[in-house]
């Protein structure tokens, strides 16, 4: 697959539809890498001219910040805006919450001012106005799929219904888990937990919650945050399989024509 | 004329020594900093109708959300009994109210009874649930001891008062038939069955004893009421409403700006602004974040006052629930109780609590060797996955978050402290742009 930079267009003098925010988990993490390939596939088929910052994109700063670390927030922003501005950039695209969280919410009183939304709000948008054409089958068709509604999309942002839509447009059976939407639980990856060993407790957040999801029946689990994936996906794992986890680009992907 | 005069000092008193009360609990929070109100105002108004009038957030559980309202409307309806009560107290009348309204006033006090009947049954179910039904979050480790006596003292307060009112009512209409020139017709809806059920046969003596014993009664629970809530989770009832009204109206994802910190970082990068003065370097070097209450602010330190200790917080917390020692109620508390304890020590005047004991003890010459992290263990704070749900939970609006994230900065920035695990996050940051050290390009996954 081809990606072109912000770098290259600007060297033809020209400027993409979107900027796609790739993120340091869509960038590096096994997993990751796929959801953003997926996303990426969704955006060339659909026929948007996008670009990516490339190795220009730093951390936002998401997890420094959460963890206290103001001095790194500031400086992995203001680097971020730095660019960003250079660039000219105004609408952005992202597949992370917690990026997209802090460039919508954090980054206007540093200086950046953008026009993102989260790739499960492009999505509803490019079903919904035809840019993207679901066959009606595709291999999730029909199955018990439940939405795990990750914080920083959810609670932080108050973004409830593009994913749900998004997943009604692939005729599945939509399964709700007993603490959804405002309830939602938490994956337990949050606040920079992702990069720390868990204090000591009873159980792990993302064993609590992939029972939870586990006993909806489901076979799905669909999440739309890198971090969640991974955590889902760890605690599925552990109980040795009964479903599995994906991005919501990657069950789009599976659906769409092609 | 005796009763007049000993009610009048009685009320003088009690309401003096209240307003003294709560003038502490007013300087205790402006022990905080500043906080900037921002967003519209109209959605300020907006969120103290809806969530603190209108009860809004307590209806996520339906149960409590249903006792809980039968005793705030009979609290809110009581008040207009309230005042013929001082009315008749001051003026040595009875029932002052009674003929001038006729019909009506039958129709408010039946309809306060009505409540009341209801106040008083959903108070023993609070009790129940309080005491004999296991229910988690009223059995956290924080909910011991005085927490614990607190909540069921309001609950049998509660109970007294209104045996009292049930009281006064009820002799009452027992004595309407004994001595109508001085007791007027009342037909109350509950005493107007109930009062000569219970009282009938009692000598008129007796009645007006008991009478009095529950007129008294009554006003006295009241002025204890209002002299307990500075003390107490209950003061709720009263915060709740600034509460709401300053609670932050930004996206729950978005954590405060440090403005400091950002001018430094930019002039650091070469992208302040050239006509800045230069930063004096000879200046005492700032505290970043909060480990005591002076650097928390005054809407934290209202939220921990406005705090009634349900425990919704800690029931949705994924760290409280998997068993980590963190609990948001109990990050709450704390403020609370150290602002409470800072806020004593500066009236003492007692010179060991300054900083500089040539001066008098004051909010700005203060240290008593002690702050916040004598009350919450780092353990906690490193507990939080910054979810929200504790935010989302409380029925008052409290931010438990803003809190636990200002902890979290003192210690990271003014300490150079916190977990280990975190140091190669941070040097990857720092070194890499990026959150973990692995990896080449960022676009590598093009690439496959």
């Amino acid at each position: 697959m081809t990606v072109k930079t912000m770098a290259q267009f600007a060297a033809e003098n020209k400027i993409p539809e979107i900027l796609f925010w790739v993120g340091c988990a869509g960038s590096f993490d096994d997993r990751a890498q796929k959801v953003t390939r997926a996303f990426a596939e969704i955006l060339t088929s659909a026929g948007i001219e996008f670009a990516v910052l490339g190795d220009e994109e730093a951390c936002t700063g998401d997890p420094a910040r959460r963890a206290g670390n103001e001095f790194l927030f500031q400086m992995t922003a203001l680097q971020n805006i730095e660019t960003l501005n250079m660039y000219g950039v105004k609408k952005m695209v992202t597949a992370c919450p917690h990026c997209f969280n802090t460039i919508k919410n954090e980054y206007p009183a540093l200086g950046g001012h953008y026009d993102i939304v989260h790739h499960t709000q492009l999505l509803q948008e490019l079903i919904d106005n035809g840019r993207i054409k679901m066959t009606g089958g595709g291999e999730f068709k029909g199955r018990r799929i439940t939405y795990h509604d990750s914080c920083y999309l959810g609670r932080a942002n108050g973004i409830y219904e593009a994913p749900r839509d998004v997943l009604q447009s692939l005729d599945t059976q939509l399964v709700e888990m007993k603490r959804s939407k405002t309830n939602g639980l938490c994956c337990g990856a949050g606040g920079a937990q992702m990069w720390k060993e868990d204090e000591p407790g009873d159980k792990r957040i993302n064993m609590e919650r992939v029972e939870e999801a586990l006993g909806t029946g489901a076979d799905v689990i669909a999440v739309n945050c890198p971090f969640c994936l991974t955590m889902m996906s760890d605690g599925v794992t552990a109980k040795e399989g009964g479903a599995m986890v994906y991005d919501l680009s990657e069950l789009i992907v599976g659906g769409m024509a092609k | 004329m005796v009763q007049s005069i000993i009610f009048i000092l009685v009320s003088v008193a009690a309401l003096g020594y209240a307003f003294w009360q709560f003038r502490q609990v007013y300087l205790n929070i402006q022990l905080g900093k500043e906080e900037t109100v921002e967003g519209p105002v109209a959605e300020r108004w907006k969120n103290m109708f809806l969530v603190a009038m209108g009860q809004k957030k307590m209806f996520k559980r339906i149960i409590p959300a249903v006792l809980h309202l039968m005793l705030y409307v009979a609290f809110v309806f009581t008040q207009i009994e309230l005042l013929e009560i001082f009315i008749d107290g001051i003026f040595g009348v009875h029932r002052f109210f009674a003929e001038p309204l006729g019909g009506l006033y039958t129709f408010i006090i039946s309809t306060i009874e009505i409540l009341s009947v209801l106040a008083f049954v959903a108070t023993l179910i609070f009790l129940i649930r309080r005491n004999i039904l296991f229910i988690p979050r009223f059995n956290k480790p924080e909910m011991t001891g005085w927490p614990k006596l607190d909540a069921n003292l309001i609950l049998i307060f509660e109970l007294i008062l209104l045996l009292c009112i049930f009281t006064m009512n009820g002799t009452d209409e027992v004595l309407q038939r004994l001595d109508p020139a001085h007791y007027p017709d009342t037909h109350l809806a509950i005493t107007g069955w109930l009062g000569p059920m219970i009282f009938g046969g009692l000598e008129q003596g007796t009645l007006e004893v008991l009478e009095r014993i529950g007129w008294w009664g009554h006003i006295i629970m009241v002025f204890v009421f209002l002299n307990y809530l500075p003390k107490s989770k209950h003061l709720h009832i009263l915060l709740a409403f600034p509460n709401t009204w300053y609670a932050r109206l930004k996206p729950k994802g978005e954590m405060i700006n440090m403005p400091e910190i950002m001018n430094e970082v930019k002039t650091m990068m070469g992208l302040g602004d050239p006509d800045a003065p230069e930063p004096d370097m000879n200046a005492e070097l700032p505290e970043f974040g909060a480990n005591d209450i002076f650097e928390m602010s005054r809407i934290d330190l209202l939220g921990a006052y406005s705090c009634t200790e349900c425990g919704r917080c800690t029931s949705v917390c994924p760290a409280n629930i998997t068993g980590k020692k963190l609990s948001p109620r109990k990050i709450v508390m704390d403020v609370r109780d150290r602002s409470e304890q800072v806020g004593a020590n500066i009236r003492s005047g007692n010179a060991e609590f300054a900083k500089d004991a040539s001066q008098p003890v004051s909010a700005d010459n203060y240290d008593d060797g002690k702050n916040l992290w004598d009350f919450i263990t780092r353990e906690e704070i490193h507990a939080c996955t910054t979810c929200n749900a504790c935010v989302e939970a409380c029925p008052v609006l409290i931010n438990p978050l803003e809190m636990i994230m200002k902890l979290r900065r003192h210690e990271i920035l003014t300490e150079a402290a916190g977990p280990q695990d975190w140091l190669p996050l941070f040097n990857s940051i720092e070194n890499q742009q990026r959150a973990w050290s692995v990896g080449t390009s960022r676009t590598a996954w093009a690439e496959e």
